[in-house]
């Protein structure tokens, strides 16, 4: 699923899937297949923010992660400024891994309880940095300052921190080796609104700044709609709908953009107490055991015969409008 | 409305101080927090991060390091038993069983090396005497009830089988499971998606109309909380600075910070704005108990007395407290009461 741009993508995604194998009993024999990632397709271009959304489960930060070669893919094609990262040697792909950084979803996970904020920020700097001394420490308080934390708080620990100022702590160390392109796995999910706020207007000013590629991964369909200006609807483990976020909020063709979109609760008890919601039924079917055909159609609330017997090739609308929905034919 | 003010009041906490001791000295992370919840009722808290909710919370319970943290001092009536004097040994079987905790980091609240299945089950026989089988039997029921497919195959994974969001639920799962009368959610949908939040928050609303469950809801989305609170108590710098009825709170805030809050949201619907509004600069920091208004130095309405004396939570109208030296509705300085 492509778009019409005049520039060369910055990131392409072919086929790429990400299968982990399920194991059971006492030898850990192989018993089935988790099918996290099932065949996604996208191109991102240079200064491009691309929003991921999708239900929890399906498979974002696994692609997330199996983008920046975190995990091998299964399958599939990962180019980064036209080279093959699952082609690259070790050294190749650490010579790259600066250019390409994470903001990760549970800030508890990528925080070393025993190092100080400083040490975590330094960490990625000394590994792939020289500066030292007096510049380094320069570096470290300019981080912290960018993300809005007091730069005296360099020799704190993580846990005398709250989450939210955790989170951030996480995105002054993605961006202290200038990358020029961020996953940001739901980087304010742990931040209140106000700071959200700051964080989203930073992180955009950081890409008007820096020229930064995102893709944006966030359940949170409001802040999508504002920071992202083409967004992708995954669903286990496949994209069913991808176009410009002014067309999918305004006409989302696929039934599940459909529903997500009526779930966001609105900030307004009147407007919610009136609104129609449609409520999914039926359980998010398990990657390990994917529904035949259309991954939706157990949950789908127009569901025909035909989805149940193959999957529905994307299908382009126009605008690079792409939905993946037999019922568009 | 599901809440009724005559109603029992399940929890009943006055003036809570708890501070920390760090490198830098004494923080004072929560500084006089009183509240009541009352039966069937959902109190959401809200406030910017690190102003105190979870400090809060889990000074209810003794779930803190202590040291460096230390309660200096309030109450927490919980059916009739100060929790704040309890010893750790009786709060153990309090938590989780009368009062079912929902933590905000669901990664370092479960337990890496124990399956999901083991910690479901483990409250259970702990709290409620269950047999194994029966325990497995609920454990299942409670998976499902919180939408984990194939609940059954999924009780011996470990919890980093599990993502993000369905270890959220797991959690929820736990905290449900003996069903307590007073449920402490702390972040409970912030990695859930909107379709799956959607079905827990219609599960709570179920869970509060047939158990009469009393629920603290601490989160950031105020979508969230527009959806489920019947009161909003509003947080800032380890004080709470306005409480009020949900409607209220929305249409008519009344002290600057919330006010601000409100505003920082993205809309679903209209034109997109250029820039979000966001309340620039940052929270104080908590080394000195302020004697001033927390707020002041970010606030657009402050003026001479805001930097001389912090004003303290005040009934200012019929379900509405507020702790500000401002009238925002006359745009004129408070008048003494
Ligand atoms: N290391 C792993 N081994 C086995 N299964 C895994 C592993 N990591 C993820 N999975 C499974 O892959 C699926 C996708 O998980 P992933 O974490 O990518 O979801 P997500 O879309 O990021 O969800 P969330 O919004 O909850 O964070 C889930 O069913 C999960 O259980
Ligand atoms: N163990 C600790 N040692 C020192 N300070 C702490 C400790 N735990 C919390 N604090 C401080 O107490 C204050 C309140 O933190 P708390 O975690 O309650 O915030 P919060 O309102 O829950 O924020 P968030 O929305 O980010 O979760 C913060 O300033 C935090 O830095
Ligand atoms: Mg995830
Ligand atoms: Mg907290």
């Amino acid at each position: 699923m492509s778009d019409t741009h005049l520039s060369e993508p910055l990131l392409q995604v072919k086929n790429v899937k990400q299968h982990f194998p399920v194991t059971a009993g006492l030898l850990r024999r192989q018993v089935g297949m988790v099918k996290a990632v099932d065949g996604v397709d996208f191109d991102l271009f240079p200064r491009e923010n691309l929003g991921l959304v999708g239900e929890s489960g399906c498979g974002k930060t696994t692609l997330g992660r199996t983008i920046l070669h975190l995990y091998r893919p299964t399958e599939g094609q990962i180019l980064f400024k036209n080279a093959d990262l699952t082609l690259l040697k070790p050294s190749a792909l650490r010579a790259l891994r600066p250019k390409m950084q994470m903001i990760f979803q549970d800030p508890q996970d990528s925080l070393n309880p025993r190092m100080t904020v400083g040490s975590i920020i330094a960490e990625p700097l000394d590994e792939h940095s020289i500066i030292k001394d007096k510049e380094r420490s320069n570096r470290i308080e300019e981080l912290l300052d960018a993300v809005g934390l007091n730069p005296r708080y360099t020799n704190r620990y993580p846990h005398e921190f709250s989450g939210g100022q955790r989170q951030r702590i996480g995105i002054a160390r993605a961006l202290g080796l200038n990358p020029e392109f961020i996953i940001c796995d739901e980087p304010i999910a742990a931040l209140d609104v106000s700071i959200q706020a700051q964080v989203v207007n930073l992180l955009e000013d950081l890409q008007e700044k820096l020229g930064l590629t995102y893709l944006f991964i966030s359940h949170d369909l409001g802040m999508i709609r504002h920071i992202s200006k083409r967004v992708a609807v995954m669903y286990l483990g496949k994209i069913v709908e991808l176009g410009p976020a002014h067309e999918l909020y305004s006409r989302s063709q696929h039934p599940y953009t459909k529903a997500l979109l009526s779930a966001v609760p609105l900030h307004d008890p009147g407007r919610e107490a009136k609104r129609e919601r449609i409520i999914l039924s039926g359980d998010v079917p398990s990657p390990a055991n994917p529904p035949t055909g259309c991954p939706f159609r157990t949950r789908c609330p127009v569901a025909e015969t035909r989805c149940a017997t193959s999957m529905p090739e994307p299908k382009n609308l126009g605008l690079g409008h792409w939905v993946a929905c037999h019922l568009m034919e | 409305m599901l809440s009724n003010p005559d109603s029992d009041v399940v929890l009943s906490v006055t003036d809570v101080v708890t501070q920390f001791d760090t490198a830098d000295g004494r923080v004072h992370a929560v500084n006089g927090v009183s509240f009541d919840v009352r039966e069937g009722e959902l109190l959401g808290v809200v406030g910017e991060s690190g102003c105190g909710k979870t400090v809060t919370m889990m000074s209810l319970v003794k779930l803190l390091p202590m040291p460096p943290g230390e309660i200096v001092g309030g109450s927490a009536l919980f059916e009739g038993q100060d929790l704040i004097q309890t010893d750790i040994d009786a709060l153990q079987k309090i938590r989780g069983g009368r009062i079912g905790f929902i933590f905000q980091d669901p990664m370092t609240s479960l337990n890496p090396v124990l399956t999901v299945g083991y910690q479901l089950t483990e409250a259970l026989r702990l709290h409620k005497n269950s047999s194994k089988s029966a325990a497995r039997q609920r454990a299942v029921e409670l998976l499902e009830l919180v939408g984990i497919p194939m609940a059954k195959d999924r009780l011996d994974d470990y919890p980093h089988q599990f993502s993000g969001g369905m270890r959220q639920r797991v959690m929820i799962a736990i905290a449900l499971s003996c069903d307590p009368k007073l449920l402490i959610a702390d972040e409970p949908t912030t990695a859930l998606d909107v379709t799956i939040q959607a079905q827990i928050l219609d599960l709570v609303k179920t869970l509060r109309q047939e158990l009469g469950m009393a629920i603290i809801w601490v989160t950031h989305d105020l979508g969230v909380v527009a959806n489920l609170a019947d009161r909003v108590m509003v947080m800032y710098s380890g004080f709470v600075v306005e409480r009020a009825d949900v409607e209220k709170l929305y249409r008519t805030p009344k002290h600057p910070y919330t006010y601000a809050l409100l505003r920082t949201l993205p809309e679903m619907e209209g034109e997109r704005a250029q820039r979000l509004e966001s309340i620039e600069g940052q929270p104080p920091d908590q080394l000195q108990r302020p004697d001033s208004c927390p707020f002041a130095p970010r606030c657009a309405y402050a003026f001479e007395r805001c930097t001389q004396e912090n004003p303290l939570l005040e009934f200012v109208s019929e379900g509405h407290e507020v702790a500000c030296w401002w009238n925002m509705e006359k745009n004129a300085p408070r008048e003494a009461s």
